[in-house]
């Protein structure tokens, strides 16, 4: 006779269990995810490249006699961020578009939920690697003494994050079904990062000012409003997308 | 009554509102530029107000309808929804294209500049720009159905952002004028200009409702050929 797991009686063990299925499987598509990344490293060394070029030019797109590095620095630091990390999010789809991949993962008993999440935790762990190789190099070229600050810098660099791979993610895995995908995800997606990249740019200069966190609590609720709205409506709208 | 004969008759129907909105447009100038007092402060510059504001409420009111409709094809799934709410962003994107042109005009002698980086420009600005993104989406998608939902997911997620957008510019800075129509209280404008903005709105409103019902009945009819296409075919 087989043995049986028999599964806790108690709703709370259901849902227990549910959840961890569910994580578990996110966890196992972002893994695959960037266990095939890892493999190639094309996208994550090309968006590298991408960042420290960004990062360099800017430097010379101003007066130096007339601007200095330090008030350019923030939206230099978030124009990075964001051009840098649009490389890489079309690549969490491209992946499967290739033999029909998605029907494959659609055909698992993974839920469309979870096949978004564990993607999205896949772009995020990408664009993370991104900001964490260029975060020094900025503060280097740009000669902005920040350590100090820094916890609250990689908290907005959280935020801000998180709001730009969930939009991110769902607006990719539309545009990889169209042609010019490339040209066309950055068209639907600035729009949608105007109001986080604006906070994240504000929250940034005053901390490169070393102002007081009073001044920065209104953008970032704002900030954290968009995660949380703009997080709830990807996952749940994912389902319209994926399901034929 | 076949799809295509309502579809006709929706078109005819469109078509004469709109020749009765254009009339009523006609009026309205004609009540703006000689019926109306002259503006204490702005002077003749505060005339284009009664064409400017309109169509900006109206351009608002059709992204909306949008975002609305898309929420109900996701629901309903209807291909009746999906037809009126990209009809409803096309006629919006025109609508914003007049507001975007006579915003401008009237900015240049008023704040002496054509254009500012102001929380009700930016953000109608970026709603511009966020549904001609949409109707790109839909050109560059070829299965009707594929388009329907792609195009919904869009919609959706850009009513969600509106409020953002423009709290994120207001709070960086704001030049524009306050709001006279609508704001708590009674409007702040005398009666005589009120009646001209007033029917102006009406005549705005009337003129985006015939341009939606003639889209509306193009995109039917688009529709009706390519299944008559695919049969043919087959």
């Amino acid at each position: 006779m087989v043995a049986m797991r028999v599964p806790s009686c108690s709703g709370f063990g259901i849902w227990w269990q549910m959840a961890n299925g569910f994580f578990a499987v996110a966890g196992a598509i972002a893994i695959k995810d960037l266990a095939v990344e890892w493999r190639t490293k094309t996208a994550l060394v090309s968006s590298l490249v991408f960042a420290i070029l960004v990062l360099a030019i800017l430097y010379f797109a101003r007066d130096a006699t007339a601007v200095s590095a330090f008030e350019v620095a923030p939206g230099v630091l978030w124009v990075t961020f964001t051009f840098a990390g649009m490389l890489g999010l079309n690549r969490a789809f491209l992946l499967e578009r290739e033999n029909h991949a998605l029907d494959g993962l659609r055909l698992t008993s993974a839920t469309p939920h979870a096949i978004f999440l564990g993607k999205m935790i896949g772009n995020a762990v990408f664009v993370g690697l991104v900001q964490l190789v260029s975060l020094p190099l900025f503060i280097l070229f740009y000669n902005v003494p920040i350590w100090n600050r820094l916890p609250v810098l990689v908290l907005v660099m959280a935020m801000a994050t998180l709001a730009f791979v969930s939009v991110g993610t769902l607006l990719s895995a539309m545009v990889v079904r169209t042609r010019f995908s490339e040209v066309m995800l950055p068209v639907l997606l600035l729009p949608f990062l105007v109001p986080p990249i604006v906070s994240a740019v504000q929250v940034t200069w005053r901390i490169l000012a070393d102002r007081p966190m009073a001044e920065m609590t209104g953008w970032l609720s704002l900030l954290g409003a968009f995660d949380v709205i703009f997080f709830i409506l990807s996952i749940m709208l994912f389902e319209a997308i994926i399901t034929e | 009554m076949n799809r295509r004969e309502s579809a006709l008759t929706t078109a005819r129907r469109g078509s004469i509102i709109t020749v009765l909105a254009l009339a009523g447009f006609a009026g309205v100038y004609v009540r703006a530029l000689m019926f109306t007092p002259i503006e204490r402060f702005q002077g003749p510059a505060q005339k284009i107000l009664y064409v400017h504001a309109p169509i900006a409420l109206t351009t608002l009111f059709a992204f909306g309808v949008t975002g609305l409709l898309s929420l109900l094809y996701l629901i309903l799934k209807d291909r009746r929804l999906d037809h009126l709410a990209a009809s409803s962003a096309e006629v919006g994107v025109v609508l914003s294209i007049a507001m975007l042109i006579t915003g401008p005009i009237w900015g240049k002698p008023i704040w002496g500049t054509w254009w500012t980086w102001d929380a009700r420009l930016t953000s109608t600005l970026f709603l511009f720009l966020l549904f001609v993104g949409y109707l790109v989406l839909r050109d560059a998608l070829t299965d009707f159905e594929m388009r329907a939902r792609f195009s919904a997911v869009l919609g959706v997620l850009a009513l969600a952002l509106v409020p953002f957008i423009h709290m994120t510019v207001y709070w960086f800075r704001t030049l524009h004028p306050e709001p006279v129509l609508l704001k708590p209280g009674t409007p702040s404008m005398p009666g005589a200009m009120l009646v001209t903005l007033l029917s102006s709105m009406a005549v705005v409103i009337t003129l985006y409702v015939g341009f939606l019902m003639q889209r509306y009945a193009l995109s039917v009819l688009e529709d009706v050929r390519e299944e008559e296409a695919a049969l043919e075919l087959s």
